[in-house]
């Protein structure tokens, strides 16, 4: 069954697709991998998250309310604010532990969705869930990792390094200024995935979004295009948004009298 | 003169109250974990603390904290780096950069010390390296923590004829050591640092002759 040039697909057609991973788990079972068991469980798991997002999708879409995608778009800032906190391996002491995270999450990510949504790509209504959900997504996912590492790197130099910063302060440099060639260091940390992605990207990977576009009959050109917006607009996130928890967990790891405060930090 | 009143960071450090005259050299001695190091990093005001200081005409507390160590220099025993090079950590428009190689040379450091790496530098060598980095910042008064721990008896000799050089210009200079002999030849003024509780103390007694003592 064919649309223009997009091929919709049977139930049995994606059962089908299964062939060869049925193929790989029976091998598994036979070698005695000690996989088999695991591969079915993750199989179950995907097929049941995704059918659940898809519905989930699908009524989002269908509403297409301010307040439905609004609602969605919390969800998932709200797990990405979760996940920036789960994964700091030093995290600051009380409120600060989410503060510098979530709030450049949430200014920089959302000001730059307003961006794409209000001033690139136009949308009737503007807040289009169709495109607005998969731009928030890529956004958050993207800057999370970003924000991620800065913040561990950040948090590790001043802990690890803390006698060459120190030495620094000693010599009568500013907090920012004493810190500055560690934060440098940590923002190239945060920056490397989303460069490397840039950099690698139409040569040795075609991007996710773009092969899914072109598959869904969209011209190639076309498909670039959406790629570009998205990369340009994921690097500027990332870089902003980290660079924005590094500065506001600096602010919070050195005090008005220029020194470092490491007890700010949950130890371990 | 250098006034302190009350200085203390709880619990390790008690209320540590004392003056020291300008262009002296001060001695706090006291074993390793009494709280010398907690004491200095009082003084520059590295770790929260409590009590005031003060310097010639400034108040620490009005006084912003990087100038207030701009005034105050303090060269812990075991100082970090920065940058792989030597170079990098001594900057060009650094205010008393002119007088460095003369300190190098006074200290028996090799002229092209700058070019080499840090990593490549002995202990020894990175001790004095981070006086000179504290002096080329023109300080008024510098805090040593134990500045000849990690050298021979030569080196020592070096900074301890450097020392003396910068008291005769006028310059204060608080020298924390465990080495009653460096103490007795430098020092004009006594202080005993034990468990936290700073007193004044007499100068040193000069060790019994039978043991090995280099002439001071």
């Amino acid at each position: 069954m064919t649309t223009i040039g997009y091929i919709t697909l049977e139930y049995w057609e994606v059962a089908a697709s299964a062939l060869f991973f049925v193929l790989a788990s029976g091998l598994a079972l036979l070698f005695e991998v000690g996989l088999a068991r695991s591969m079915a469980w993750v199989a179950v798991r995907m097929v049941t998250q995704l059918l659940l997002v898809g519905l989930v999708l699908k009524f989002i879409f269908q509403a297409t309310s301010g307040l439905v995608t609004l609602a969605a778009a919390s969800v998932m800032a709200l797990m990405a604010m979760r996940e920036i906190m789960r994964r700091q391996r030093r995290p600051l002491k009380g409120p600060w532990r989410w503060l510098p995270g979530s709030v450049s999450l949430l200014t920089i990510g959302g000001l730059a969705l307003l961006f794409a949504l209000l001033v690139v790509l136009r949308p009737e209504p503007w807040y289009s869930p169709r495109l607005l959900l998969p731009i928030f997504g890529m956004i958050l996912g993207n800057s999370m990792n970003g924000i991620t590492l800065g913040l561990n790197a950040i948090t590790n130099a001043i802990v690890r390094e803390r006698n060459a910063v120190e030495a620094r302060l000693l010599l009568g440099f500013s907090r920012w200024r004493a810190i500055r060639p560690f934060a440098a260091e940590a923002l190239r940390t945060a920056l490397t995935p989303i460069m490397n992605a840039m950099a690698a990207t139409g040569i040795i990977s075609l991007p996710g979004m773009m092969t899914g576009q072109i598959l869904a009959g969209v011209p190639p050109v076309e498909a670039v295009k959406y790629q570009l917006m998205i990369m340009f607009l994921i690097a500027g996130v990332v870089g902003l948004s980290s660079l924005l928890a590094m500065i506001l967990t600096i602010d919070r790891l050195t005090d008005e009298r220029h020194r470092l405060r490491p007890d700010r930090l949950h130890t371990s | 003169m250098l006034q302190v009143r009350d200085l203390a960071r709880p619990p390790m450090l008690k209320p540590a109250s004392f003056t020291l005259p300008e262009g002296t050299c001060g001695v706090i001695m006291g074993a390793s974990g009494s709280g010398k190091s907690l004491l200095a990093r009082a003084i520059v005001d590295l770790d929260p603390n409590e009590g005031t200081v003060r310097w010639r005409d400034h108040v620490r507390e009005a006084t912003p904290a990087p100038h207030w160590r701009r005034l105050i220099a303090y060269v812990p025993a075991e100082t970090g780096w920065w940058a792989a090079d030597v170079a990098t950590h001594f900057p060009a428009d650094a205010p008393a950069r002119a007088h460095m190689e003369d300190w190098i040379t006074t200290l028996g450091l090799k002229p092209d010390i700058l070019a080499r790496q840090v990593s490549h530098l002995s202990t020894g060598e990175r001790q004095r390296l981070a006086l000179v980095r504290a002096l080329i910042m023109a300080p008024e008064m510098l805090i040593l923590d134990e500045p000849t721990g990690a050298l021979d008896a030569a080196s020592r000799d070096r900074v301890e004829t450097l020392m003396r050089e910068l008291l005769n210009e006028g310059r204060t200079l608080l020298l924390i050591t465990h080495d009653a002999a460096q103490a007795r030849r430098l020092g004009q003024h006594f202080w005993r640092l034990e468990a936290g509780r700073l007193t004044p103390a007499s100068p040193p007694e000069p060790e019994p002759a039978n043991h090995a003592e280099p002439p001071a």
